[in-house]
């Protein structure tokens, strides 16, 4: 099958941009769309032009590496699927292609469809984790927890940070995201004694690095990979209000960390 | 204190009290509509609601405006700040991002928002007030001398225009609550998890019945059942 595409080309971060047209020829249904993208740079390669930067890694859907907007869909048109796992059997011959980097202020365009997504690191270091002192480790299962607390947990553990959240969102909000990590580890008895502490300074973080508010509009859960569900975000809101309406000073007594 | 202030300078505390404020809103909006069918039990009933608002009530009255007056205030400028936030957040926009699942009703909160927030005005000014008396009857007393706003409401739906925006207005605050009666409960995380967690009815079914109750006042007088 043969492909039209736009694609945003910049060459670096705060510099002028624009859509690009590229035909992908003799696409092979079979093909993963970053797989048709390394045969689109071949030629660009071999035409002694630029190819198109795009962020990937592990290919296989699980280090949130990948994504872009696919003509107006973050990831593309599959639901529960990242770049690197759809394939070009989800569209059709002749079909025409916008592909934009993720947007947000919080997420600079590097390069061409490669974004900065460090704010989500940023968020996850100002509370998404739990203090314990390493050692040899403990036995499996020696904290019992109960299957619809584990299994909660798992699921919003799924999140891999690719930003569709923040892409897909009207606002340009990280609620999903930051929700997920709270939730994650605020459903497990080790994520209790830092549980609203944390919830505090995630969401602090994530108003600092310029996201928006949500306004539940829904599409972070339709354009998750993961397909993580905005109901973290009531119980991120929950534990928010929580933490605010009960948190007292914190007081450094003896060691701080 | 503190930390109200840092809840309010939050996104999530400024949605919490777009929230709060707008369950206050709610509330009031679905009292106000029952009060408003009386209309079609006939004017003495309606005069005299009135009547037993302005007169025994009328301490309670003031209390209802005061916190109401308040609610709008705070919605209005909190869903102002978020919405700027909204857009700074986002200063290079796409050229083609299109709407999987959000509906409509999301979609319109900001600009229905701001015409509910004129028709709240007009309203007040108008059946309240009395500085915009399209009818030219505000100042009509009834057989018993009271204030007859129930003639004020027959004569000025017959208005086409008047009647016309009214009709407008709730069309999108059955909009505004279909989201936000779903929407608030989550904001303020006292929904339970669900499979689904886009589906609503419970607010679908407030949304249609605010709706339809203020509806059928206009639509009563149009078609001539009040009168
Ligand atoms: C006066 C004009 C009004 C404006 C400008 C306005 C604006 C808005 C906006 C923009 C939102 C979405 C905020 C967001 O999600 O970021 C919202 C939510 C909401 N509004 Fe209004 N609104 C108005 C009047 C009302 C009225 C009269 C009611 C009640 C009858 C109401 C009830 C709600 C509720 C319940 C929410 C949901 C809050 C939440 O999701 O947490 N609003 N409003
Ligand atoms: S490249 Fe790892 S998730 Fe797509």
């Amino acid at each position: 099958m043969n492909l039209t595409l736009h694609v945003w080309r910049q060459p670096a971060a705060g510099a002028a941009g624009k859509f690009e047209r590229y035909e992908a020829r003799d696409v092979s249904p079979e093909m993963s769309f970053l797989e048709m993208l390394d045969v689109v740079n071949e030629g660009l390669i071999a035409a002694g032009q630029a190819p198109i930067a795009f962020d990937h890694d592990c290919r296989e859907g699980i280090c949130g590496m990948c994504g872009m907007m696919i003509s107006g869909a973050a990831h593309g048109p599959m639901k529960m699927t990242t770049t690197c796992q759809l394939h070009m059997r989800s569209f059709k011959d002749g079909d025409e292609l916008w592909l934009e980097p993720w947007r947000a202020r919080a997420f600079t365009v590097v390069r061409d469809l490669v974004v900065d997504r460090s704010a989500f690191d940023r968020i996850i270091q100002a509370g998404g984790f739990v203090s314990v002192n390493t050692g040899s480790p403990q036995d499996a299962n020696a904290i019992p927890i109960g299957k619809q607390e584990a299994d909660e947990a798992m699921d919003a553990a799924a999140c891999i940070g690719c930003g569709a959240c923040v892409a897909a969102c009207p606002n340009g909000s990280a609620s999903l995201f930051t929700a997920a990590k709270i939730s994650h580890l605020g459903l497990l008895p080790q994520g209790q004694p830092e549980r609203y502490r944390r919830a505090l300074r995630m969401v602090a973080q994530m108003d600092l690095e310029h996201f928006g508010g949500c306004t539940l509009f829904g599409e972070c859960q339709e354009a998750c990979p993961k397909g993580i569900s905005i109901d973290f975000i009531a119980r991120m809101n929950r534990d928010y209000l929580r933490a605010a309406a009960t948190a007292r000073e914190e007081r450094a007594v003896g060691g701080t960390g | 204190m503190r930390w109200l202030v840092e809840l309010y300078r939050s996104t999530i505390g400024k949605k919490i009290i777009m929230a709060v404020t707008g369950l206050i809103g709610i509330a009031f909006v679905f009292l106000h509509m029952v009060g408003n069918l009386q209309v079609f039990i006939g004017q003495n009933k309606f005069d005299a609601y009135a009547a037993l608002l302005h007169g025994p009530l009328a301490e309670l009255l003031w209390v209802a405006r005061a916190v109401l007056i308040a609610a709008v205030l705070l919605h209005v400028l909190m869903a102002w700040q978020l919405t700027r936030r909204a857009r700074a957040a986002r200063p290079v926009d796409y050229r083609m991002r299109e709407a999987q699942v959000s509906t409509l009703a999301s979609r319109t909160m900001r600009w229905g928002g701001v015409l509910l927030l004129v028709f709240i005005v007009f309203h007040i000014l108008h059946f309240t007030v009395g500085a915009i008396d399209p009818a030219g009857v505000f100042h009509d007393t009834d057989a018993l001398g009271r204030h007859d706003i129930y003639g004020d409401v027959v004569a000025s739906f017959r208005i086409w225009w008047v009647s016309g925006f009214y009709l407008l207005a709730m069309a999108f605050l059955g909009l505004h609550l279909f989201h936000g009666a779903w929407s608030s409960l989550r904001t303020l995380g006292v929904a339970r998890p669900s499979d689904h967690p886009l589906h609503r009815r419970i607010a679908a079914a407030v949304a249609i019945a605010v709706w339809l109750g203020f509806t059928l006042v206009p639509l009563g007088v149009i078609a001539g059942i009040v009168h």
